[in-house]
């Protein structure tokens, strides 16, 4: 604030508790032209209600007059007039740096110590694993689901097939850095016979009921389009996110239609990073939680 | 000025009140016009760009703020849970800024890039889908509306009155750039960038 403003803040504060005071004093004294004390005053509602001069009790004069001193001495602790510090420093920012400083003693070492404990044996460790639960429920479970079930477009974490590999340095890189897939939409290549010859021949993979044909000219296809990313065998390949075809597990539906519309408007899946957001210690604790769900 | 005159003259009687109030209004707001810290946007803000500005009123249309804040208190079990506390400076291009006061939901200060853009979407067209506890209503009508070029180039042109520094270029490629997009594409917009100009650590 400029020094300006601050004066005329400081100014109209200062007035404000003296006119404050002034007006006490000329409400609690006897004015000239008054009733004398315990007289009716001349002011007369509702036909019959008279008011008489009273003076105000003594304790609730004195209290407005403590309040005067009360004011007066907590502008002097605080920064109230405007650019003046106060003699305690008080800020809310310094408020809030004590009481994250505060937490981070008491709470730190609950997730500090499990830092140097490589994942595996940490997945192990249910204390850790509780930890790890809790922060996934606040943090995870709005995709994932708080049984890390997944759902459509939000992979199973409990399961034992991983996009992006399951080790537990991979699940850790998935959580700190996030994933991005990058399936192109084929619809605008492809004509939409040869993305059905496509579905026919994924369906195939899985011994679902497919039309064989069909299903053989979606294996050239395959070959030349997808095996690129989803490897020859359609196996998948966990370096670029692409998902195995080849099992029953189906990020985005396994019906045909679902299948057809992979293919046409292609996925882009992704995972927003969390090492800013958690820092490197709930990141660690998160990835051996999510280990341990299958790893057992 | 004898009591009884202000007890018996109604419209002294409130012009007075007005008076004695407006000194305390006028004191605790006014010096906020000339303050840095207020009247300054934090380091990179940029003002929304047209789709994010149509995805904006779409925020308000739908009475958003009824149930979700956009101020971050600074407190650690605010900032535990949504970020880093809102700064006056984040805000210099809302017009009116989303504060809200009722948190129904979650404070969606710092919403930007918590999700996906393809979980919004889902989330907003039925929240059951993905959150099945949400008490919040779905908004599917959003996949089918869709924008107004013109009207967005306006209303960059209004603010470009009021401060905000669009440029002649950005208004005038502010109808291209909405073209074929969706309420819900705007909306989704609008929330990925939410709060993203303050690094924020949990």
């Amino acid at each position: 604030m400029s020094v300006f403003w601050s004066t005329v803040v400081t100014i109209v504060i200062l007035l404000n508790i003296i006119g404050g005071y002034l007006l006490i004093r000329w409400v609690a004294k006897p004015n000239k032209g008054e009733a004398k004390q315990g007289e009716v005053t001349g002011h007369v509602w509702d036909d019959d209600l008279r008011e008489l001069n009273n003076p105000m009790p003594r304790w609730w004069l004195y209290m407005f007059y403590i309040g005067i001193v009360w004011g007066l001495i907590y502008l002097l602790m605080y920064p109230g007039f405007a650019n003046y510090p106060g003699l305690l420093g008080w800020t809310s920012e310094k408020k809030y740096n004590d009481e994250v400083t505060t937490a981070n003693e008491v709470y730190g070492p609950v997730f500090s110590k499990y830092a140097e404990t490589p994942l595996i044996e940490l997945s192990e460790n249910k204390e850790a694993n509780l930890v790890g639960q809790r922060l996934f429920v606040n943090y995870c479970a709005q995709c994932h689901g708080s049984d890390a079930g997944g759902s459509r477009g939000y992979p199973n974490l409990t399961d034992n097939d991983w996009i992006w590999g399951g080790s537990p340095a991979d699940i850790k890189y998935t959580i700190a850095n996030g994933r991005n897939a990058a399936m192109a939409a084929w619809g605008t290549i492809l004509e939409p016979t040869q993305i059905e010859y496509l579905a026919e021949h994924i369906m195939s993979l899985t011994g679902r009921k497919h039309k064989a044909t069909d299903a053989q000219r979606g294996k050239e296809l395959f070959a030349s389009y997808c095996a690129v990313c989803h490897q020859a065998d359609a196996t998948g390949n966990p370096l670029l996110g692409a998902p195995n075809l080849a099992d029953k597990i189906w990020l985005y539906g396994a019906s045909r239609n679902k299948i057809i519309e992979s293919i046409t408007h292609g996925r882009k899946g992704h995972m927003p990073a969390h090492q800013e957001f958690l820092g490197e210690d709930k990141v660690h604790i998160l990835a051996a939680y999510v280990y341990s769900l299958s790893s057992d | 000025m004898s009591h009884e005159k202000v007890e018996t003259n109604i419209g002294l009687m409130m012009i007075l009140i007005v008076l004695v109030i407006s000194v305390g209004g006028l004191i605790e707001i006014v010096p906020l016009f000339f303050m840095k810290q207020t009247t300054e946007p934090v380091s990179g803000l940029k003002p929304y760009n047209s789709l994010q500005l149509a995805g904006r009123d779409i925020y308000v249309r739908e009475g958003c703020y009824g149930c979700h804040s956009q101020m971050i208190r600074p407190f650690r079990a605010e900032t535990e849970r949504y970020g880093h506390y809102s700064l006056a400076g984040e805000f210099i291009y809302d017009r009116p800024f989303q504060w809200g006061s009722k948190r129904t939901g979650p404070d969606l200060q710092r919403v930007g890039g918590r999700y996906s853009d393809d979980w919004h979407r889902l989330h907003l067209t039925n929240p059951r889908s993905v959150v099945p506890e949400s008490n919040m209503p779905g908004y599917p009508w959003l996949n089918e509306g869709t924008l107004d070029g013109e009207l967005i180039a306006n209303k960059m042109r209004a603010l470009r009155i009021l401060n905000t520094p669009y440029t002649d270029e950005e208004i005038a490629s502010a109808p291209a750039s909405v073209e074929g997009k969706t309420e819900m594409d705007a909306v989704i917009a609008y929330l990925q960038v939410l709060g993203t100009y303050v690094s924020t650590r949990r």
